[in-house]
């Protein structure tokens, strides 16, 4: 499958003594340990610190089963074994966990406070996300991206259709359950500008594996630049190719189910496409942002997407979909 | 009183007011007297015969829990080697991206098979096997208390396992996920979530039948002066794990009751447009979740704390440490379940609370671990077979239990809950925890069973098959969790970063599986030409290597006397003295099965029960249960019903035959100069510690459904919906005070019967039932117009009533089953068990009632 966005690269400091192949997965852009939010940097260097205890108390116990095992010292008194359980088993947990209580307490992320800025409302769908961006008024519709600035701390308001699903982008922060008849929040504060990938992380039945998202973190002055582009209507088809499309858009009832704003396409079950062409991924990105994936996804969602809601469009001429295509491209 | 104090006159205080006659304990002259060699073969012919098993196509019938124990365990094994291919499946699906092996639906099918046969068909189950195959051995007794209980349970298991199991080569398994929430498993379509629903129900219920029983043997069927505190470590185990499986699975009983009605009748539940709540669904399955977790890891603990003494050579260093750290483990296993709900958006101050307990589970954990390392360095550790997987679990649990440690603190759990961090996290800790432990079990204890042992050279590949195996599958899999691959996903992209560590994992599961499959191979290969062991190989202490099977099928000759921890060590004349029949029970004139029963916390000799042989009500029972149980997965009910009945039948035609029988004398000779009573009812008598014990299993179902109303009313604001009609508060009321008359009538019958007044014992126990069923009557009347479609409210109300009704004419099914017995001569006025749990039966079934009605006429106007 092509790469629906460009990797990144985040280095993380202290960690040369791992091996190699821990350093290759560092590359991915779905990791917790490549933080690019406040929160994901709380918890990444929280891990840390877990991981060196952890590592610290099991080389303990086991070393000295080891020993005991193997090396066959002389036998102790029961006054020494009774010692070891009281010390090793009440005093010691007792003193490390509370230590350890206090202090993740003390760094408990912030992701559970409301948020000062931008309030964007995410629906879970199956299997897509409903993003918007609420304001006064009518909020500004989109799908299975979201974009947030940096340097402050966003609101998210989280819902779920049919399925509970889970809201992750964990470069950002930890996730939050969308459940059906509650809404949950969390907020997040992106620190680094770039792209990452986020995913349904609660089983929600045949595309569990098919609902991912970009999140997508961006100076504050850019994102208000977007946003504005982006509560705007659909830019009008230019060249002839695109206007065919947007009649075979309208004649295949595709605005039954989609939004395109300044068109007469304005259904709401589906993803709103009024930006669509704008956005980094297809079909809540499984797939590039690419021709080719474009019309295979319109020609048999399904065979991406098992148990896609939408359907088919098989019986379209192949030139009709190229055009389809084109349109939906050019809708930036 | 001490059991070590044997002085010859003074019988304990503690015994005065026992039926039972002669001399308590026994003095060391009567033990050393040795006894007349004819008369302990005959003893032993007269005691062969009566516990002879079945031969050829009755074999099935056989109930000794030798045999069950055996059929028991060796299924589980087999559901566990099914579900472990399904694992296999999914890593070749995984190892690669965008692979096509699996479909995202048969994948879905897999993963929720997997996770749901370990569980209950596997790990629960295997728990009950071993105890039921050796706690009668570590006991030193003969039977399991109720053997056709035993092997009544095992056919259930048998049946409802492959049924569910079977599933999946019909592509018709279910594929929400073991955890089934709601909407997404209440929404499924076909018949997966039912298969789910009903076949583990049923396989639930004979778990709990299990736990019962197990309760009542560790409780009642302990040898004659081994004392609460003298008992093997696993005694105390199948104790703290038999009551966490009474308590925890009623929860989710209750939980998939509510959730079937959801699917066969639409009453919303978990339906949130018509007011239910999917979140009560993860509570009552996570109450019984988290426990689960305890339930499958303390009886390995309990392995451990045989093998490892055994291994050192000296007494376990810490017994009171290990036990109450046991008992505490039980507790706060059932103040946890919220750490599988941290990501729901619950308060903050819930999750700082629930991060502290989960944190706080820890402490009695590590003081197990502690006490076997203390162990064994108070010993001279011996690198035995079984001890090397010990060893290995060790060092796998310990692993398992620090990521636990991680994943207990709510904010960190927020980036890896549900990603494949977890998936490493929990396989270590049932790995460690659960399969090594069992395995060194097996290697430990299979000269118990077989008097041969397996093979040194084969148990040390499949070990480090295994071990090896196991870390190259999932020590990669924090990494990939780490890096973000969510579980429950059938594939992923090319470009994340996990292509190489899940093709690792693959490699790995493979090899773990070859470790699997040599230690299969080593224990069902044929070892018909190899010798036998000697019956103590291990050089052990306790109990179980006393036995004689299979060899001999009662057991043991006679039932020890028991002064210490470590009889075999402590008590040097005693495996001669109870192959010689010296001790109780040591004959079988009547030719009855027979074992000793014995007070619960000093273990004075109180009566000889007569247990049942074989029989073929269990097996049949069974086959009517499962038809009541699977047939509605079919949508097929009426032949259900009747398959229900007749279930009830059986199980009555086998009380009728089987149980409570009159003995041909009130006393008889115990052995060692007790004369001992042969028929007990009431709190001396296993059966009412067994209605007792699953009564309160059944209270906490109950509870559960209580715990849903007041759910609803604080989580939902239309609870009840403001202009909903409520149940008829003059109906209900008289369905209380006729479910009152009811109770009445049992407990005055059972007065009557005692005092010799047979007649109104009888008038009384005729007006019982038909106050009961009047009673139902008006509770159904009182509600009759609400409609349970509509809103969870009217729905709610119903589960309540159908919940009473159903134990309510189960109730009177008892008191008409007593009335009977009285009149065909098999209950009277001395010999009055039936009625004496029949009553304690109602007594339960009154606060049932009454809590019953009062949350369907009089809370829901208070909220």
């Amino acid at each position: 499958m092509p790469n629906p966005v460009p990797q990144r690269y985040h280095g993380l400091s202290g960690m040369a003594w791992l091996s190699t192949l821990f350093l290759a997965g560092c590359k991915g852009q779905q990791s917790v340990l490549a933080p690019a939010g406040r929160d994901a940097e709380v918890l990444a260097g929280l891990f840390w610190v877990l991981l060196a205890g952890a590592v610290v108390l099991w080389l303990a116990v086991n070393g000295l089963m080891l020993y005991i095992a193997h090396l066959n010292p002389r036998p102790q008194s029961r006054r020494m074994a009774e010692g070891l359980i009281i010390g090793g088993g009440i005093v010691l947990p007792t003193l490390l966990l509370t230590a350890l209580l206090i202090y993740s307490l003390r760094e408990m992320p912030r992701q559970r406070e409301a948020g000062s800025g931008l309030t964007v409302r995410i629906t879970g769908e199956s299997w897509w996300w409903r993003v918007e961006y609420l304001r006064e008024g009518t909020p500004i519709a989109s799908a299975n991206e979201v974009r947030l600035p940096t340097g402050s701390r966003s609101e998210l308001v989280l819902e779920a259709s049919e399925y509970i699903h889970s809201f992750w982008i964990p470069a950002f922060g930890g996730k939050t359950d969308m459940i059906p008849g509650r809404t949950t929040r969390m907020s997040l504060e992106p620190t680094k500008s770039g792209e990452y990938r986020g995913q349904c992380t609660e089983f929600c039945g045949e595309s569990h594996a098919r609902m991912a998202l970009i999140g997508v973190a961006m100076e504050p002055q850019d994102f208000a630049e977007w946003l504005t582009a982006q509560a705007g209507p659909a830019d009008d088809p230019l060249t002839p190719q695109a206007m065919r499309g947007r009649d075979i858009f309208l004649r295949e009832g595709c605005g039954g189910c989609h939004t395109i704003r300044g068109t007469p396409a304005q259904g709401a079950v589906g993803p709103d496409l009024t930006h669509f062409g704008g956005r980094r991924s297809l079909a809540a990105a499984t797939l590039p942002m690419e021709r080719q994936a474009l019309i295979d996804w319109l020609r048999d969602p399904a065979a991406i997407k098992p148990g896609v809601r939408m359907p088919a469009y098989d019986h379209v001429p192949e030139a009709d979909l190229a055009d389809l295509a084109t349109y939906l491209e050019g809708l930036e | 009183m001490s059991a070590s104090d044997v002085s010859p006159t003074a019988p304990g205080s503690d015994v005065l007011d026992s039926p039972m006659q002669g001399v308590w304990p026994p003095t060391p002259a009567m033990l050393a007297s040795p006894v007349d060699p004819d008369l302990s073969r005959a003893q032993a012919k007269r005691l062969r015969k009566a516990w002879e098993t079945p031969r050829g196509w009755r074999h099935v019938t056989a109930v000794n829990n030798t045999h069950v124990g055996k059929w028991y365990a060796m299924t589980a094994l087999a559901f566990m080697l099914g579900a472990g291919v399904l694992a296999l499946l999914m890593r070749i699906q995984l190892a690669v991206p965008e692979n096509g092996f699996l479909d995202s639906d048969r994948f879905n099918q897999f993963f929720t098979m997997h996770g749901s046969a370990m569980m209950f068909l596997f790990a629960v189950p295997m728990f009950e096997a071993i105890s039921i195959l050796l706690l009668p051995a570590l006991l030193g007794t003969r039977d399991m208390p109720f053997p056709r209980l035993s092997a009544y349970g095992y056919w259930c298991f048998l049946i409802g396992g492959i049924f569910v199991l079977g599933s999946v080569l019909f592509d018709a398994a279910p594929s929400s996920g073991w955890f089934m929430y709601p909407p997404l498993a209440t929404e499924s379509e076909g018949i997966g979530a039912d298969i789910w629903l009903l076949g583990l129900s049923f396989i639930e219920v004979a778990s709990i039948a299990a736990a019962v029983e197990l309760i009542v043997g560790v409780i009642k069927c302990r040898p004659p002066g081994m004392r609460i505190n003298l008992m093997p470590l696993y005694a105390w185990y199948v104790l703290v794990v038999g009551g966490m499986i009474l308590f925890a699975f009623p929860p989710l009983i209750a939980g998939d009751f509510l959730f079937e009605l959801q699917r066969s009748l639409d009453w919303p539940f978990f339906d949130p447009d018509r007011g239910g709540d999917p979140l009560l669904w993860q509570h009552l399955f996570w109450i019984f979740g988290h426990p689960e977790v305890y339930i499958i890891f303390l009886p390995s603990i309990a392995i451990a704390a045989m093998v490892v003494p055994t291994a050192a050579r000296v007494p376990i260093a810490g017994y009171s440490w290990i036990v109450l750290s046991a008992v505490g483990t039980g507790f706060l296993s059932f103040g946890l379940w919220v750490h599988h709900m941290f990501t729901t958006g619950l308060p903050a101050l819930s999750l700082g609370f629930f991060s502290a307990a989960s944190e706080a589970v820890v402490i009695p954990t590590g003081v197990q671990i502690f006490a076997f390392l203390a162990t064994l360095m108070v010993g001279r550790a011996r690198m035995i077979l079984p001890m090397l997987w010990i060893a290995g679990a060790v060092a796998i649990f310990t692993a398992g239990g620090l990521t636990g440690v991680m994943v207990a603190l709510a904010p960190f759990d927020w980036q890896v809950h549900d990603t494949y961090f977890i998936v490493a996290h929990l396989h270590y800790t049932l790995f460690g925890g659960m399969v090594f432990p069992v395995i060194g079990g097996v290697y430990y204890f299979f000269p118990v069973i077989k008097k041969k042992k397996l093979s040194e050279r084969l148990g040390r590949w499949s070990f480090w098959l295994c071990f090896t195996g196991f870390n190259i599958c999932f020590l990669p899999m924090h990494l990939t969790g780490l890096l973000g691959m969510p579980r429950r996903v059938y594939t992923y992209q090319a470009d994340l970063g996990w292509n190489a560590l899940n093709l690792v994992s693959t490699v790995g599961a493979f090899v773990l599986a070859l470790g699997i499959l040599v230690f299969v191979w080593d224990l069902v290969r044929p070892k018909r030409h190899e010798p036998h062991t000697p019956r103590n190989p291990w050089g052990a202490g306790t109990l179980e290597w006393t036995h004689d099977v299979p060899d001999e099928p009662w057991g043991v000759r006679s039932v020890p006397y028991i002064t210490s921890r470590y009889p075999l060590w402590d008590q040097p004349e005693l495996l001669a003295r109870m192959d010689a029949g010296r001790f109780y029970l040591p004959d079988a004139p009547e030719g009855l099965r027979e074992t000793m029963i014995t007070s619960a916390v000093d273990a004075v000799p109180l009566h000889v029960a007569r247990l049942s042989g074989p029989g073929w009500s269990p097996l049949v029972a069974a086959l009517f249960t499962g038809g009541a149980f699977i047939l509605p997965t079919f949508k097929i009910y009426t032949p259900a019903v009747i398959c229900g009945l007749l279930a009830i039948a059986a199980i009555l035609f086998w009380l009728w035959t089987a149980t409570a029988r009159i003995p041909e004398k009130p006393f008889k000779d115990g052995g060692l100069g007790l004369r001992l009573p042969t028929y007990v009812s009431g709190p001396k008598a296993p059966g009412w510690w067994a209605v007792f014990i699953t009564m309160l299993g059944d209270a906490t179902g109950f509870a559960s459904l209580v715990f849903g109303m007041f759910f609803y009313w604080t989580a939902r604001p239309d609870f009840p919906p403001p202009d909903s009609p409520h149940a008829d508060p003059v109906l209900s009321g008289i369905a209380a005070l006729l479910f009152g008359a009811a109770w009445a009538a049992t407990r005055l019958a059972r007065g009557l019967n005692a005092a010799g007044l047979i007649g109104a014992a009888r008038g009384s126990l005729l007006a019982g039932p038909l106050l009961a069923l009047a009673g139902c009557g008006a509770l159904i009347a009182a509600i009759l117009h609400l409609a349970p479609q509509t809103h969870v409210y009217p729905a709610m109300v119903w589960a309540l009533v159908i919940w009473t009704v159903s134990h309510v004419l189960c109730g009177a099914i008892m008191q008409g089953y007593c009335l009977a017995r009285s009149l065909a001569g098999r209950m009277t006025a001395q010999y009055d068990a039936d009625l004496w749990n029949t009553t304690l039966f109602w007594h339960f079934l009154l606060a049932t009632c009454l809590i019953g009605t009062a949350m369907v006429a009089l809370i829901p106007r208070a909220m």
